[in-house]
């Protein structure tokens, strides 16, 4: 059985190919209304498990239920229900983007009159309306996302799965697409995020599962996954190196753990729990110890640092498909 | 087994997916139409990709016909006007052979591109692509004809035979055009790359077509040739439209010369038992 208002659940996934396993046995389980991020370096599995639960691909073993039903029984049900925006803008580039939405909106089977009304309100929502008649290959990458994003909609989706939205767009256009998925969740949508950047799943996802080698290896919400990763970095460069052994004291004292020292940039780093209690404190304690600081901050742990934690190797890393 | 789905505000009603045969019939109907006239549209929104695929077969009407044409022997006629009444059943061929390129370009951009992706994952009939690929083409096709018909007729071709004798002639054309169109929708799965696929099809296609009846007599060729070009798909419904637009030509004593109507018949049928299942296997297989 299903526990109530799962929208999506996944068990055991395994998915493949030859010798590569692909999908290693993903869990998931996606509360409805809400956005969960799935968060991954490339080859990770995360468009795999995205394409098993939208009905594209046979998965070996596992089993995955979508908006309320078995994606491998009932894939028809499940395909009504759910909407898939992929990392390519999956638009007919010869068609206007009104015939775009037309033409998917009569394959939903809706009415042609339907079809058609829907079309404009969703050209007029995604601010293409004076971009209908163009084709698709006239728009810039940020029309097409949205254009694209557009034909997902068109039957309100109880399931949205978006697969690196934003990957190659400009600030302004991601900013977009942010928007209308949060307006979409506020509507009840639930959206199945992955993405490469942590600052993505940071704004958008209540939960978070990262995932690597075809394994969620953590999940939580992003407050959780960083606490786990350390939480904020207070960083101190020095200006002279033999103050180095000075600061990783004051650094390692205020912090949670001991410090980690780069002597070739002078460098001294340690996650803090308080970022701004631990940065004036640490500023103070140097002036105290009389260390010359060259610069000083608090930042967030990068995406690199959390997969160093959490998988054991770093997000440019080569990982077999 | 069935959950509640979750319960929304404001929730738009699913069409719901169809459940008997006769449902799933009428939607594999519905939406095979949809995306004909989706493929049909591309032709009036950019109907500078069909005048390119004109260009050659006109310039080698021209090229043939009056350049080389009068220089040309063929088998019950001499000179340039006996050359393009031979010459213009080979270029209708022709042009149904370079809408190869065209079918399989268009799947490999779907394909290539997600735009399949996103039509499996919507609850589209599975068969809607391919059918609506088909008969965009067969249309695509009618409307090629129609134009090299009238080009023919300007070049000073003409049918011989009535008119009945010609429809027939332009329905052999089309089915090798069906079984063409099938080979390309196999090709553009295959290699799901629209650039790939013209560098695969045009230099394959010329071959073909000089290696057959379309330009010259296979009598008038050397032994071994002449039997390639004689037992090659094109040259049966070349020999088959030539026969029926009463055009000169027949010739040579061979089983395929004299049976030539029968292979035009044959011969698209056998490349449509085989590029159809291959077609659908590739199709099945994007799921993996």
């Amino acid at each position: 059985m299903i526990p109530d208002g799962i929208a999506v659940l996944a068990e055991g996934l395994r998915k493949r190919y030859g010798a590569a396993e692909a999908l290693a046995g993903v869990d998931l389980s996606v509360p409805a209304g809400t956005v969960h991020g799935l968060l991954g370096p490339n080859g990770a599995g995360k468009t795999t498990t995205v394409r098993a639960l939208a009905t594209l691909l046979r998965f070996d073993a596992g089993r995955a239920h979508v908006a309320g039903f078995d994606v491998v029984e009932q894939p028809d049900e499940v395909r009504a229900r759910i909407g898939l925006t992929g990392q390519y803008a999956a638009v007919d580039e010869v068609l206007s983007g009104r015939q775009n939405l037309v033409m998917f909106g009569q394959l939903f089977h809706l009415g042609i009159r339907d079809a058609r009304r829907r079309a404009d309100e969703l050209l007029e929502q995604f601010d293409l309306t004076d971009a209908a008649g163009k084709s698709a290959a006239q728009y810039s990458g940020g029309m097409r996302r949205r254009l694209d994003l557009a034909a997902s909609l068109i039957l309100q989706p109880d399931v949205l799965f978006l697969d690196e939205p934003t990957t190659g767009l400009d600030p302004r256009s991601r900013n977009g697409v942010w928007d209308a998925v949060r307006a979409l969740v506020a509507d009840g949508t639930t959206v199945l995020l992955t993405t490469q950047y942590l600052e993505e799943a940071d704004h958008l996802a209540e939960r978070i599962s990262v995932i690597d080698t075809g394994r969620v290896v953590a999940e939580g919400t992003s407050d959780e996954l960083k606490s786990r990763i350390g939480g904020d970095r207070v960083e101190v460069v020095v200006r002279d190196g033999a103050d180095l052994a000075a600061a990783a004291e004051v650094v390692g004292s205020v912090a949670a753990s001991a410090a980690d020292v780069d002597p070739d940039t002078r460098r001294v780093s340690a996650s803090v729990r308080e970022r701004v209690t631990a940065l004036g404190e640490v500023v103070q304690r140097l002036r105290e110890a009389g260390v010359v600081v060259e610069d000083i901050g608090v930042r967030r742990p990068t995406l690199d640092e959390a997969f160093l934690y959490l998988t054991g190797h770093r997000t440019d890393q080569e990982v077999p498909a | 087994m069935t959950t509640e789905a979750p319960v929304r505000p404001g929730h738009r009603a699913h069409p719901a997916p169809a459940a008997t045969p006769s449902a799933r019939l009428r939607w594999a109907v519905a939406d095979g139409w949809v995306m004909t006239k989706r493929n049909m549209a591309h032709v009036v929104r950019a109907p500078e990709e069909v005048i390119i695929y004109f260009t050659l077969p006109i310039m080698f009407v021209l090229v043939f016909g009056y350049v080389f044409g009068s220089g040309m022997s063929v088998p019950g006629g001499d000179g340039g006007d006996a050359y393009r009444e031979f010459l213009l059943p080979g270029v209708f061929v022709m042009t149904m052979l370079y809408g190869l390129g065209a079918t399989a370009t268009g799947i490999a951009m779907d394909v290539g591109r997600g735009v399949v992706d996103r039509f499996r994952s919507m609850p589209v009939a599975r068969s809607a692509l391919v059918t609506g690929r088909s008969l965009a083409d067969l249309f695509r096709a009618l409307l090629e004809m129609a134009t090299l018909l009238v080009c023919g007729l300007l070049v000073g071709w003409q049918w011989h035979d009535g008119v009945g004798n010609a429809i027939l002639a332009v329905a052999l054309i089309l089915l090798l055009r069906a079984a063409i169109t099938w080979a390309g929708i196999f090709l553009g799965m295959l290699v799901p790359n629209p650039d790939t696929v013209s560098v695969i099809v045009f230099p394959a296609a010329f071959p073909l077509t000089a290696l057959s009846n379309v330009f010259v007599a296979p009598e008038l060729m050397p032994g071994w040739l002449s039997a390639v070009a004689q037992w090659n798909p094109l040259s049966s419904t070349v020999a088959a439209a030539r026969e029926l637009f009463g055009n000169p030509g027949l010739g040579g004593d061979s089983w395929a010369a004299d049976n030539a109507i029968l292979l035009a018949v044959a011969w698209p049928l056998l490349l449509l038992s085989v590029f159809v299942p291959l077609a659908v296997r590739r199709y099945q297989r994007l799921s993996r």
